[in-house]
């Protein structure tokens, strides 16, 4: 049977187990991201100017500063006031923000997209606003919305491996010892590359199912 | 002789205001069982604002609504949803729901506002698509349909609710030429079936064979009201009168 160099049965081991702490990172971030997307969303668009101001800035705030500021003041920053927390929780709750704060962008346009009439022709059957907001706005936001959302979850994806500057050893963590270690660094960052364009594909095949399950002629992208 | 029991809607003195603009100036309406009144008259005078405001879609100002002698409390919201569950309105541009079926435009207000269960909603629902010959649509979405049957599954959707009266803002201006007679169609048919309507048209059949009365609107005000027979007599010079030569020349020059 081929056997593997000891040079890459070492960087696939590491590789493989920074991948373990990739998806560790990249699912919760990812979700958290279109929960927090969705609530700061629906916020900005339909809350009073108090609540609004509060969610513009927070979305500025995170769009506006680099990732890696974000990280170092949540891993570094944040002990100074008493708050520890360990690279892992660190490196979640910056994606988190970061990503919740891209996806309330997607979910609002998704909502301000929405016709008048839409509320109009429910709202003249009877129904009440909870009713039209549960029933008719958030099922065709949902469906514009998705596209964008899906995209930002492939940046996720991508910027997952700055966990690695507050210590959070993930796939490219992995790689970037290995690449020191042995001082082979276009094979370690090729094949690295490869890693990622396989969870970004793994990851489009599934947005793309969903996509295809939610449509609706006359919504969206094709 | 009209008695105030016949009336099932009694519209009185209603205003409205945008942003200083008074749009509509004290407007009282009355209508009976199975009346028609047609609402005409030059653009922007405040016919959408009236329709909109008898179904409270608009909150008017000041004025009253009694539907069949109830009066409307525009402070309470569950006034407002009580009155339009039973006011249907068609719009000039349908606003059906874009991402349901046509089956599901009508289900949704059955289920959601009325409380049926999903068997029953389809059914009343399948009935509805028959009366206005989509029974084989069911299953298409909003951009899947011509605009002439979008309007009807929009008069189907209303109709399902049982409207004690149907408002009709326009209901055949947003149709191409060639599919208008559809909606006309499903539109008399209504009238003969005794449905109660308030409707804003410009379709010259529609005023001449449905009214049983005109109203002219002009800067927020009814300023002439009649039968058809009595506004639109030969030799008449009621503003009615005028403004329907008008149409009638247009329609001329279009067909
Ligand atoms: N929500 C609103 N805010 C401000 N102005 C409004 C609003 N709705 C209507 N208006 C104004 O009220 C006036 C009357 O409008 P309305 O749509 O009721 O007229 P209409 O008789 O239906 O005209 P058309 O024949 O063009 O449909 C217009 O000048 C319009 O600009
Ligand atoms: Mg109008």
């Amino acid at each position: 049977m081929f056997e593997l160099s000891p040079f890459y049965q070492e960087l696939l081991t590491s590789l493989n187990r920074g991948l373990l702490m990739s998806i560790a990172l990249i699912i919760p971030s990812a979700i958290g991201g279109v929960l927090i997307g969705i609530i700061a969303g629906s916020l900005r668009t339909f809350g009073d100017p108090v609540v609004k101001a509060i969610g513009d800035t927070y979305a500025a705030i995170f769009r506006g500063t680099p990732l890696v500021i974000q990280l170092f003041i949540l891993y570094f920053g944040l002990p100074n006031i008493g708050i520890y927390l360990s690279p892992y929780v660190a490196a979640v709750v910056g994606f988190t923000l970061c990503s919740g704060a891209y996806q309330s962008e997607y979910v609002r346009g998704a909502l301000l997209s929405i016709k008048s009439g839409q509320y109009l022709g429910a709202q003249a059957l009877g129904f009440t606003t909870l009713q039209v907001i549960f029933w008719i706005i958030v099922p065709q936001a949902v469906r514009r919305a998705i596209h964008g959302c899906g995209n930002e979850i492939i940046y996720l994806i991508k910027y997952s491996s700055l966990a690695f500057i507050v210590t959070c050893v993930e796939l490219t963590g992995e790689g970037k010892t290995i690449a020191t270690e042995y001082f082979r660094f276009t094979e370690v960052f090729t094949i690295l590359g490869l890693y990622y364009l396989g969870l970004v594909s793994l990851a489009m095949v599934i947005l793309k199912k969903i996509e295809q399950r939610l449509y609706v002629p006359g919504f969206g992208h094709n | 002789m009209m008695t105030e029991t016949d009336q099932i809607l009694r519209v009185t003195d209603i205003s409205k205001s945008f942003g200083g603009n008074t749009i509509l100036n004290a407007v009282s309406v009355k209508l009976a069982k199975g009346e028609i009144k047609v609402l005409i008259g030059p653009s922007g005078g405040g016919k959408s604002t009236l329709l909109q405001c008898i179904n409270c879609l608009v909150v008017p100002d000041a004025g009253a609504i009694e539907l069949e002698n109830e009066t409307i409390d525009f402070r309470r919201k569950q006034d407002l949803y009580r009155l339009r569950q039973q006011v249907g309105m068609i719009f000039q541009d349908f606003n059906l729901f874009d991402h349901l079926t046509a089956l599901d435009n009508i289900t949704i207000a059955l289920r959601r506002v009325k409380k049926m269960d999903k068997n029953q909603a389809r059914q009343r629902a399948r009935l509805e698509l028959d009366q206005v010959g989509l029974g084989d649509k069911e299953a298409l979405y909003p951009a899947q349909l011509s605009g002439g049957q979008k309007q009807r599954l929009a008069i189907a959707r209303a109709l399902a609710m049982d409207p004690k009266i149907l408002l009709l803002d326009e209901p055949t201006s947003a149709l191409d030429p060639t599919l208008i007679g559809e909606v006309i169609a499903v539109i008399k048919g209504l009238a003969v079936k005794g449905m109660t309507m308030i409707m804003a048209t410009h379709q010259i059949s529609l005023i001449y064979n449905l009214a049983d009365e005109i109203l002219f609107m002009e800067n927020g005000r009814i300023v002439e009201q009649g039968p058809p027979a009595a506004l639109l007599a030969a030799g008449n010079t009621s503003r009615s009168q005028g403004f329907c030569d008008r149409l009638n020349e247009l329609a001329e020059v279009d067909g």
